[in-house]
Order: structure tokens, then sequence, then C-alpha cells
């Protein structure tokens, strides 16, 4: 079941709000120690205890340097807020100073954000609402900084390192790639809590400051440029006498200087030209019904998108319109209260354990491959095939994408030459970088080449006796230490392994449809696996971009198997007379991003009907459901799914709205079952479908095939939309109860027997209270 | 005034080749002669004054320019009109009506119809090409008298309709009936219109020469009083180099209705004081490249003779140098586009078994030379980039372009490569010395030693 098609999570994505690992709170309190030796120490030993922040004064420009020792990011922890409110006093009492630049020493990042851990270590709201009181205090300081001060940024500025860069009075930034600014909170179910949502109106206007706000999107530093979000671009070096990133990052410094001295002797103006169009939006933002228009729009956008599920998009559009038309002080207020509030939220505490869970999923456990690989074939070129030639190819790796036939295997070269045109039209690489990624791409049809080859991964038609074919074709060909990873979504891999003379090479690569936009990669490993396959192909899989998840063998793996009960319920669902667009309404409002029978239309009706046989094959009546007729009818009439423009709905090109397919509702009708009262309530179908996926989930760790609950949350809202903001099957039984949630199943087992059978582990944490997936 | 020193904001000029060629003055007693390879020797070489784009040669077509470095070169030399065996040009923007401009240039010129020529385009170092195909043809045995030169003209450039006026067009031809053409009219948009002019970036980066320079200069921490120095250094230079008639490769060339000219026209000494008022051109307002320290858009054409050594002491002439050994190297085009002499340099020099400190005459295209003087000098730069176990060395800026160079005299992109040799060979007679080293980057490197 990799066709889960085309939906993205538009609340988490590469999230990149920092996360302090090192634990600067519980690490010694240095400004205790500081108590004491202030009085035994002259004046400049204070400097030496500074960890965070230093400077220095370069001519009459005092340079403050950004440095979190023992990280490779800067983030807003106290220790480091504490410093540079002591550098800024010193630097403000110092009359030779005449203007101040601000700087990072790390090269890929100015301040990533606030420390995630002080935020989490609170535990109330007042607690939060303090903490951003106190960051907007010291921006404010800053804000009215008698003296300019220049923000010089050279790698990530985001949440909280973009509002303190907001608060300068000039912004200088470096055009490197990976210079991106941003607010990612709404991503973690926060808001910009340090002046942010007061502030970015105020310089990018209203429109541009919600899109920012509420999308939490990375913005490049030419685009920031245009928004208004920095004064300046400064280019990165290439290697000159020095690294090119120290460089760089000393260019910047330089020309932020000669900025803050131009400031100061007025040849560098702070207020930026407007132009025309510019001119005209401030004119229509100065008007109050304008601007009540514009919340309306925008809050009802973000109530379509969200269902109202996310409280953080909304308390963002209250903050700045509190800022605007109550005032800056109300604004102020209103934003350090609502941060709290937010911080407190079940939402916020799900998506923080996603992003953490995330960040763990990016890494290799499994260690350092042997060998890196280098050259990657692909055999069958079709939609998975060529997605995951088009992320692997401008990785650096060679890849080969082989297919049985020319059309095929053209279709697939021009999905990858348009996946990357695309770019190029986006401007996120150039053409020319276009054309040599393409180099690096052989189409063929035959297994030439084979011979250099150090891993291989098939997506070729799901049927065992092809996979063993291919198998034997391809070790017949390709050196010893080459890899087979199979890309199937349900075959056990054992099964595919048994024709292997190298079972210790075989492995699982199940990747998720489109493959250039769906982040998750589940690896599946069999006993035999060796452990530096295991590590070859979460490294090629890292490479690729891809958060991973390492499960065991098993039918379904892990996500097809949690996705396949839910099939099976969804179904019949179906046949009980449940409208479909009410149970795509029912689930959306549930949270998941697309509607289910939309999502079955998508991954194909034959494929679930494939995927469903053998589930129940394996696992007997409990993952039974609808009559698996009703489907294999459909199937028979070319119904299956959007592929074929006919499923359960009819689906024309160019065409957004959906009819029902009325020769489905035909099908459905003739299998027509009953539905019972008891458990037929509107919150009962969506508890039906998802209990059955949770319990499945929690079937599965209990079961070994996951090695913890915490890659379950991030397979199932990665690969399946399980809601993010309940954070996965797992924090969503923590959340929910899972005594409640056993209640509930008990009802349901009444009348449909087994399939609503809560798992031992699932009924243990119903009988514990105390007992939690996460602490 | 200054702006006439419209520079080359074309890092397509520019690309990550780079040029070093060896010359050795022939009165020298080590020439360092290859056992069983043929001597190949320059006789003379010429240019036509370098003029800013848009002055006297505004009529001038390139094949204009390149012949009229061909004829001063016969005339003065004194070659009969069929004793060449060869010729070859480069030049980098090329006039479509005169692809092949070496052999425009040679029919035009009254040579035999039945003696060959080429065009040869490699950005910057286009005639250091055509130079280095002269030296392959004679070593080869192919050829014995072989005129090489270079020609660019920024007064005319091909500007063309957009792509999609083009194809419109083109189809039109193809277009039968009436109606077909009038379809074919009327889905011209005013947007179709718009015209394509050369690319001013670098094909494969999309950033324009300057841009580029100017990161370079700000890598190796090139400041901007360095840089309004050394501009103030090549135009003094120029002007005394001028005035004391050293220039000596310079032709007269009668430029109809406008009269005969016979001097670089871009040679301006200023003060120090004016340079530093002016502002950057690429990057603003930080950046440190202003016109005075950037090449100003330039016509003009070179020519030189080679021979064979045999050949020219048979037809009685007196070789001014050997051209000994030469390279071309290649580097990244984005970050290391301009520095060419120092990764062709020291390989030049390791090929010949000289040192540095041997070269007596350094003739260096003024493109950031002053980064290649800080690269060369530096044991990271070596060490990281070049793969080397330490630095080149620092280079005797009092041998280095003592009659001007690219900033003060222009560069004609495909025009610039002869120049450097025929000044390099000029500066080792006048200055007596035995070894001579031109380096070039652009798309490309090589050093000339002369003997």
């Amino acid at each position: 079941m990799d066709k889960i098609v085309s939906y993205r999570h538009k609340s988490i994505s590469p999230i990149i709000i920092c996360l302090h690992y090192s634990g600067s709170l519980n690490r010694i309190k240095p400004w205790f120690l500081r108590g004491c030796l202030l009085k035994l120490l002259p004046f400049f030993f204070l400097e030496a205890f500074r960890s965070h922040v230093s400077y220095e004064v370069k001519d009459d420009v005092a340079v403050i340097r950004i440095n979190n020792p023992d990280s490779k990011v800067n983030t807003l922890s106290i220790p480091m807020q504490r410093e540079m409110a002591e550098v800024m006093n010193e630097v403000w009492a110092n009359g030779a100073v005449k203007s101040v630049v601000l700087i990072s020493s790390k090269p890929g990042c100015f301040i990533a954000g606030a420390d995630i851990n002080m935020i989490q270590a609170c535990r109330s709201a007042e607690e939060v609402t303090a903490l951003s009181q106190e960051g907007q205090k010291m921006f404010e300081k800053i804000e009215k900084s008698p003296i300019p001060i220049v923000a010089a940024i050279n790698g990530s500025c985001l949440g909280g390192g973009l509002e303190f860069a907001l608060a300068c009075q000039y912004r200088v930034a470096t055009k490197s790639r990976k210079t991106v600014l941003g607010t990612p909170e709404v991503m973690l179910g926060l808001l910009p809590g340090a002046g942010g949502t007061q502030r970015l109106p105020k310089m990018v206007g209203l429109p541009s400051a919600f899109d920012v706000m509420l999308t939490g999107r990375n913005i490049r530093a030419d685009k920031a440029k245009k928004m208004g979000l920095v004064h300046q671009l400064v280019d990165p070096l290439g290697p000159g006498l020095k690294d090119s990133d120290v460089r760089t990052v000393e260019y910047l410094e330089e020309v932020a200087v000669g900025f803050a001295k131009g400031i100061v002797n007025k040849s560098i103006p702070l207020t930026k030209r407007k132009g025309i169009m510019q001119k005209l939006q401030d004119y229509a933002m100065g008007i109050p019904f304008v601007r009540q228009q514009i919340y309306k729009t925008v809050t009802k956008r973000v109530m379509n998108q969200t269902k109202g599920l996310y409280p953080a998009p909304l308390k963002i559009i209250e903050c700045v319109k509190a800022g605007l038309e109550k005032g800056s002080e109300a604004g102020y207020l209103e934003e350090s209260q609502n941060f709290g509030k937010l911080a407190m939220t079940p939402e916020s505490k799900a998506l923080v354990g996603l992003y953490q869970g995330q960040v763990a999923c990016k890494k290799n456990r499994f260690g350092t491959p042997e060998r890196e690989v280098k050259n990657l074939a692909i055999l069958g070129a079709g939609l998975m095939g060529a997605g995951i030639a088009q992320v692997t190819v401008d990785k650096g790796v060679n890849v080969i994408l082989k297919d049985t036939a020319t059309e095929g295997l053209s279709r697939g070269q021009d999905q990858v030459y348009k996946g990357f045109n695309a770019k190029v039209k986006k401007k996120s690489i150039t053409s020319f970088e276009r054309d040599t990624t393409m180099s690096c791409l052989t189409g063929q049809l035959d297994y030439s080449g084979f011979e250099r080859v150090d891993m291989v991964i098939e997506a070729v038609f799901e049927d065992l006796s092809i996979k063993h074919k291919v198998l034997k074709e391809v070790e017949a060909v390709t050196p010893p230490h080459c890899i087979f990873a199979t890309n199937t979504s349900g075959l056990p891999i054992k099964d595919i392994a048994a024709a292997s003379k190298r079972p210790e090479n075989v492995i699982g690569m199940h990747y998720f449809s489109p493959v250039d936009k769906m982040q998750l990669l589940e690896i599946i490993t069999t006993d035999k696996t060796s452990k530096d396959t295991t590590a070859s192909a979460v490294a090629l899989g890292l490479k690729q971009g891809k958060i991973i998840i390492v499960v065991k063998d098993g039918p379904g793996f892990y996500t097809t198997r949690c996705l396949s009960p839910m099939l099976a319920e969804l179904l019949r669902l179906l046949q009980e007379g449940v409208e479909p667009k009410k149970l795509d309404l029912l689930t959306t409002s549930f949270g998941l991003p697309v509607g289910a029978v939309i999502l079955a239309d998508e991954v194909g009706i034959d494929v679930a009907a494939h995927v469903g046989k053998t589930m129940t094959k394996a696992f007997g009546s409990r993952l039974d459901g609808g009559n698996i007729e009703v489907v294999t009818t459909m199937v028979e009439k070319g119904f299956t799914g959007r592929k074929a423009g006919k499923g359960f709905y009819i689906y024309e090109k160019g065409s957004k709205s959906r009819n029902i397919n009325p020769a489905a509702e035909e099908i459905l009708k003739k299998f027509k079952l009953s539905a019972p009262p008891s458990v037929s309530s509107d919150s009962d179908v969506q508890y039906r479908l998802v209990s059955r996926f949770v319990n499945e989930a929690l079937l599965c760790l209990q079961e070994g095939i996951l090695s913890n609950p915490m890659e379950g949350d991030i397979g199932a809202v990665f690969g399946l939309g399980f809601p993010p903001f309940l954070g996965g099957p797992f924090r969503f039984v923590d959340a929910f109860g899972a005594d409640k949630l056993v209640q509930k199943m008990k009802k349901y087992e009444e009348v449909y027997g087994n399939q609503f059978t809560a798992c031992q582990l699932l009924q243990d944490h119903a009988k514990d209270s105390s007992k939690k997936f996460y602490k | 005034q200054v702006t006439n020193y419209v520079m080359v904001s074309a890092k397509k000029f520019a690309r990550e080749n780079l040029f070093s060629l060896l010359l050795v003055q022939t009165k020298s007693k080590k020439t360092l002669a290859k056992p069983g390879v043929k001597n190949i020797v320059l006789v003379e070489g010429v240019r036509t004054p370098f003029l800013l784009s848009g002055t006297i040669y505004n009529d001038f077509m390139a094949h204009d320019l390149a012949r009229a470095a061909l004829l001063g070169l016969l005339n003065k030399t004194s070659l009969p009109k069929d004793a060449v065996d060869y010729i070859v040009y480069g030049t980098v923007i090329q006039e479509v009506k005169t692809s092949n401009v070496a052999r425009e240039a040679a029919l035009g010129a009254g040579i035999s119809e039945k003696i060959p020529a080429h065009t040869v385009t490699m950005a910057c170092i286009s005639a250091n090409q055509a130079i280095t195909t002269a030296v392959g043809l004679i070593a080869a045995g192919q050829c014995d008298v072989v005129v090489a030169g270079g020609v660019e003209t920024m007064s005319d450039m091909p500007i063309r309709h957009s792509r999609k006026m083009r194809k419109t067009m083109l189809t039109l031809n193809k277009a039968k009936t009436l109606s077909q053409r009038l379809t074919l009219l009327s889905k011209i948009r005013l947007g179709y219109l718009t015209p394509e002019l050369p690319a001013l970036t670098e094909f494969s980066t999309n950033e324009t020469m300057g841009h580029s320079a100017d990161r370079l200069t700000a890598a190796f921490g090139v400041s901007r009083r360095e840089q309004d120095e050394f501009a103030f250094r090549s135009h003094s230079l120029a002007k005394k180099a001028q005035d004391a008639g050293l220039l000596s490769d310079v032709l007269s060339v009668n430029v109809p209705g406008k009269g005969i000219v016979s001097k670089d026209n871009g040679i301006r000494p200023s003060s120090m004081e004016q340079l530093e008022k002016l502002k950057p051109v690429f990057i603003k307002p930080h950046g440190t490249i202003t016109p005075a320290s950037s090449s100003f858009l330039t016509d003009g054409a070179s020519a030189v003779l080679l021979m064979s050594e045999e050949k020219a002491l048979a037809m009685g002439y007196k070789p001014k140098a050997y051209l000994r050994d030469f390279v071309f190297v290649s580097q990244d085009p984005k970050d290391q586009l301009l520095l060419g002499p120092s990764y062709a340099t020291p390989e030049v020099l390791e090929k010949s078994g000289i040192t540095l400190d041997d070269i007596d005459v350094f003739e260096f295209h003024e493109g950031q030379i002053l980064a290649n003087l800080k690269a060369m000098d530096s044991d990271w730069f070596a060490q990281t980039c070049m793969g080397r176990k330490s630095k080149v060395g620092v280079l005797p800026i009092e041998k280095l372009n003592l009659w001007g160079g690219s900033l003060s005299l222009g560069h004609p992109f495909g025009a610039t490569g002869a120049r450097l040799v025929t000044a390099a060979v000029n500066r080792l007679k006048k200055e007596g010395g035995q070894y001579a080293l031109v380096a070039a980057c652009a798309a490309g490197g090589q050093v000339v030693f002369d003997l």
C-alpha cells in the first residue's frame, strides 16, 4: 500500500525550531558561581566566565558573538539570554561604542530558535508566559537601543532567532543555501512568543506576516530581502586563504561592521524606500475594514485546513489582531499569554514529540556502513522506481534505472526530469544543475554495468515469483557485497529472501508514494539481514532525506498492517450505508489529512483488495471487516481508484469536485449490511476506524515488529497521515486514556467480535493508568 | 569620465580554464630545449591599438580588426602572403555572419584562398589557445609558418530576438498560405519582442563575472585600497611605457573616415583620491571592485607569427623567443573562476624544471591578479585547493606587467592572449632577461616561457 498519495503534512514538515539536547538547564548553574566570584575578580576576568556570548570592540563597533558551547546550533536558552543581557548592558554603558554587530560563530546557524527544553521544563502556562515576557522585554530593549544593532545572519535564523533579528535595527544575511529565516513555532503548536506576532506584520505587512507565521515555512535569503525581512544580502565566498565557511562568516562580519558604521554616519539609511505596491498595501492596511476582512479570510482558511483541530494558528491571528487593533501593549500581553496557554495544550506536546521523534529518526543508529553506496540500480521505472531515482540521483549517487520496456523506461526518466525541472522553475536549482544531475542517471533495459552496483532497489510488480526471478537475475550479475533491497508494501521479506544466495544482503525498503513528497521510509529487516546491510540502507535513506523507521519483518510490516484493518472497517461502514462523503468528512474532522474513502481510491482499490486478502490470510478473521467481494467486484469493473479515473468517486481531469461513482454505489447496495444502531453514531464511526488502527499499532509493538513507540508514532504520522496533533497512535493512547479506548472497543467487540479485541498491551495500559508510552 | 570604464560583467568570458606559457629568449644559453621536439619560435607580434568600445572602432566588424592585425604583421615582417601555412584566431563573442573570423580576415587580407584558417574560443584565453594550436601544428610537422591571433569587438554584439520570436519566425518561413501566416503573426505578443543580449552570466552558475570576481577578492581578503593601488600602478606604468615608446607592438590603423589611430585610448592615469571616490559596480554597496579595478569593454585585435626555428632561420628571420612550454588547467567555475595563474604557474614551471626565481619577466592578465598573488603565497590554499605540499611562492611584483596590463591597456577578450605573449617577448628583449612567464585566467590558463 505504498500509494498513499499526494498529501503532505502541512503542520509538520521539516521542522526547525531548535532543540537543545545538551540540557543546559541541568548543568551547573554558572550564574550561581558568578555571584560569588564577582566580588573576588577584577572586571575583565568576567568574560572568561561567559560561555555563550562574547564580544570585542572593533574601532567603535562592538561585535557580539553567539556560540553555544557543546552544540552544533545556537539556541535561546536561559544562560544565553542572561549573558546576552549582561553583554548588552556593558556595551550600552561603554561610551566608545557607537554601534553593534550581532553575529554567530557557528558556520551554519545564527540562532535556530528557543530552547525547547526550557519550555518543556515549565509546569504551568504562567511559567511559560513569564518566559515569553522575559524574551519580549529583552527584545524591546534591543529595539529601543540608543545605538544601532546590525544582525549579521548566516545559517538558520528561526523562531526566537528571527524574533531577535527583527528587534535589531538592521539585518544583513548571507545568500548561502543554509541561510533560512522563518517562524516554525506553529509546527510545534506554538506561536512566535517573543514579539514575533507584533513586529512581523509591521515589517512585512499583514498578508506576508500571516503567511510566514501560519505556514512556518523556511524563507531563503533572497526571498527574505524581497519581503523586507532583511536589508542587505552578502554572497557566500569560496575557499581563499581559509576554509570557505570560515571566511564567509568573517566576510559577513566585515560587511556588517561596514554597515554599522554607515548607519552611524548616516550614509546607510535605515528605512527602505517603498515601491508603489508597497505604499498601496500600506494604505489599504490602514483601513480598519480591510484589516477586518483579512482577519476573516485568514481565519476561514485556517479553519478549512485545520478543521479547528490546531489551536496555534487561531491564536496567532488573535495576537496579530490584538496588536494592530488594541495597541502594542495589548498585543504583547496577548502574545505572551497565548504562548503560555499553547505550550500546555496536548496538541503542542504531541507536535513537539513528533519533532523530537523526527530528529531521532534522522540518525543512523546502526552506525556507519563499511561501504558507501555510490552506485545504485533501481529495477522498474514506474512511479515508485522513478521516484526513488529522483530522490537519489541528486545526492551524488550514480543511478541506473532499469525497466523491461522502452515505454516504461522513458516515462520514468521523464518523471525524474519533470521533478528537477519543477525545481528549476522554482529557482531552487539552475538548469545546469538539473542537467548535470540528470547525467548521473542512466536508463537501460539490460543488466550492463550491474557489476559496479553497490545496491539494487527493486520496485517491480508485487508478485512473489516475479520478485524471485529478478532477485536471481540480479545476484548473478552483481558483486558479492551488493545489497538487494525490495520495495514491497506487503510481501514478507523473508519469503523474498528465500530465493537469495546472500540473504544477509536482503532488506526491505518501503517507500511511500509520491516518493519525492512523502518523508517516511520504512526499512524492514529479517532475522538474517546483517547489521551492515541495515546500516547501509539507513545511510542511503538518510541521504535521500527520509525519516526512517526500522521494523522487523512480518506480513504488512508496520505501516501496511495498521492501515489494513482500518480499510477493512471502512469497507464495512460503506456497506452499512454510510455515505462516502460523510465518511470522508468524519475522518478529516478527526484529523486525517484526506478522507478515508479518498485515501482508498488513492491507494488503489486493487492494491487494497490484494493487501486485504494477504493480510486476512496471515492474520485470520481478526483483520476482517467489510466483504472483500465488494472490492473484487469493483476491480472487475475497472473501478481501481484514482489512477483509473473511477473508484468510489469519479475523477475527471481538470475538475476539482468529485462526484460519487453511481456504479460503485450500486455494488455497495448489493452488499448492503444493516447498521447496528448501538455502534453507528458519528463518533462511533470515527472510533471504529481509529481503534482498529491504534490497536494494530500497539500489537506491532507487543510483537516486536516495532522497536519502540516513537518509531510507531513517526511511521503512522509521516507514512499514513495519522493526525499529527494527536502525535501518533501511541501518544494518542496516552492522552486519550487506554481504559477509555478499551471501553469503546468492548462495545464494538460485542457487535463484531474479535476484530475489536484489545491487544494485551492495550489492556495492560488500561488496567494500570500509570503505564504510559511516553513519560 | 569614469563611466567609460564599463566593466566586463560577463563571467562568461572568464570561465574555469587557466593558462600559462613559458617563453625563452633566443640568445639565451639555457634554452630548455627538449630532445626530439622542434624548436618553435616567435618571430614577431603586433596588435591594433586597443580602444574603448563605442569609440573609434565603432563601425568596424570583428574581421576588420582581425584583418588589420594580420596585415600589420605581414607588413612588419615582410612575410610573403603565400608563405603562411595556416592561420588561427581566437574570439569570444562570435559575430554570426563571420563565425570563422580567421578565414574572413585572411581572405580580406589577400592571403591565398588555398591557405586554411580556423577560429577557436576559450573565453579570455582564446588567443592563447590560438597560439598553442599553432605550436601544436608546428610541433607535429604539419606546418612551418603559422599566424595566430585574436580579436574582439564589444562595439557591436549579436543581440537576438527572443526564443519565442525566433520560433515564430522560423515557423513563418514554412507557412504556405496567407491564412497560416496570419494565424502565426496573430500569436506574436509584446513580450516576444524583448531582445536577448549575449549572456552576461556564466552559463553553469548564473553568476556574472564581476560578481564572481568581487566574491573572489573577498575570499582572499583583497582590500579596496590594494585594488585601487594596483589599478593606479597599471595605468601609471602603461602611461610611462606608452610615452617611452615601449609599446612597439601597437600598429597604426587607418579607420575610414576617422583617421589613423596608433595609440591605446584607455590609459588614464589618475590619482588615488579619484580612485577612492568610485563606487563599487558589481556588489552594491559593500563590494570592492570599482570601474577602475576592472577592465573596461575594449575593441582590438592581435597577431603573432610563429615558425619552426629552422624555417625562421632559413627565411632569414631573427626569432625573438622560443615558446617552450605551456599548460591549461581547469577549475571549479563557481568559486575558483579567476584563479588560473595560481594553478597553471607552478605546473608549467615544474614541467620545464625551473623555479619562480628563474623568471625574469611576468606578464599576467590583470583579471583578479591580486587574489592570485595571495593564493600563490598561501600554504593553506596550496594544500587545500591545489593538492601541493607548500605554497607556490611570492611573485616578484617588480617583474610583473611593467608596461601596463589589462586594466589600463584594455581587454578585448579574444585578443588579450597574444598581447600578453608579445609584451613578454618584447620586455625580455628590452630588459635582457632570459625567461618570461605568461599567465591568464578565463576559460583557461597557460604559462609562457620566453628564452
